[in-house]
């Protein structure tokens, strides 16, 4: 993961250890990381990020909570929630943001927010927890984004052959299924692959010329 | 992603200059932002301290909102009203992420798919 990183200067903030965007005129594309907390988002994004991953402070209104229980209370509480990024300079002018979305229900409008104009979702599952990466699908499915779901190894969770996995996550045989390690780069970057390809092949065949 | 408890540095409202406005519809978090050529545009004098800090921040090259609302630790939002009066006040150019809108989305998979696989 390091080697990603080599030489490239640590801590944003001041002009000269800001990441400006070598061209304006590059193809800016965004896909979304989601998963439940702690199960390797960060992680992932900075193995993938040429820039020292960025966040941003996002105020979140909570609209999940029966009305009954605001009765006599000043009305709905806020929360800010920091929203983790990337991004990866591709060959042809293409450079792909990642974002870190938050995985909760309650934190819906948020990720609708974030996943606008997204080609598609990553979802990131744990084996020692795969239940609570179930909300986020939901949600991505809701959404309408294609999406793949990558279980991140870490070294302690029980492996489990694919066909195991998917049944336990539910998975329609058209959605890819890898098993990644967040902290390596290639391994990673397959996962982003076969989530690409799979976003590819849910689109229409290119039109023929108009003339 | 972590819940974080405490308060942001600038609330909105101050960093927007205590105001709603409309120029913003059309900005997104990855619209990317650029200093126009002038050295020291005079409507900056006119503008808030926080309108200084984007555009000083832009000054030697261009971000996106988000990385832009990164750098500077103010809400994408705050960042997105202060673009627009940066733009507005020509001080600022502001462009959409994909340049040409001719571009089928299958066109776009396509490179970002070719991109990957260079990479890897």
């Amino acid at each position: 993961m390091d080697s990603a990183l080599s030489g490239r200067p640590p801590g944003p903030g001041r002009p000269d250890r800001v990441g400006y965007l070598p061209d304006p005129e590059q193809t800016l594309m965004k896909l979304v990381v989601a998963g439940p907390f702690g199960v390797g988002k960060t992680t992932f994004i900075r193995t993938l990020s040429e820039i020292p991953t960025l966040h941003t402070e996002e105020a979140m209104t909570e609209t999940g909570a029966p009305v009954d229980d605001l009765a006599g209370l000043p009305g709905k509480s806020t929360t800010t929630v920091a929203v983790d990024f990337g991004r990866l300079t591709l060959p042809g002018e293409v450079v792909l943001y990642m974002f870190g979305t938050p995985g909760q229900r309650r934190f819906f409008p948020l990720w609708q927010d974030i996943a606008r104009g997204a080609l598609g979702a990553l979802v990131l599952a744990d084996t020692r927890r795969l239940a609570d990466s179930f909300e986020i699908m939901d949600m991505v499915e809701e959404q309408g984004l294609p999406y793949a779901v990558a279980v991140n190894r870490f070294p302690e969770s029980p492996a489990h052959p694919p066909e195991v996995l998917r049944a336990h996550l539910d998975l329609h045989p058209a959605t890819p299924l890898v098993l990644c390690d967040a902290r390596e780069r290639g391994s990673s970057l397959d996962a982003l692959i076969a989530l690409t390809e799979h976003v590819l092949h849910g689109l229409p065949p290119s039109a023929p010329e108009q003339s | 992603m972590t819940a974080v408890p405490r308060r942001r540095m600038v609330p909105a409202y101050l960093a927007t200059g205590g105001r709603a406005r409309a120029g913003a519809d059309g900005f997104e978090r990855l619209t990317v932002l650029f200093a126009t050529g002038a050295e020291q545009p005079e409507a900056l004098t006119e503008l808030e301290a926080e309108h200084r800090r984007l555009w000083e921040l832009l000054r030697p090259g261009a971000l996106t909102v988000v990385e832009a609302a990164a750098h500077l630790r103010l809400p994408v939002s705050a960042t997105v009203f202060l673009a627009a009066d940066l733009v507005e006040a020509g001080c600022l150019h502001a462009r959409a992420p994909i340049p040409r809108a001719q571009q089928t989305d299958r066109s776009l998979v396509e490179r970002l798919l070719v991109g990957l696989r260079t990479l890897r």
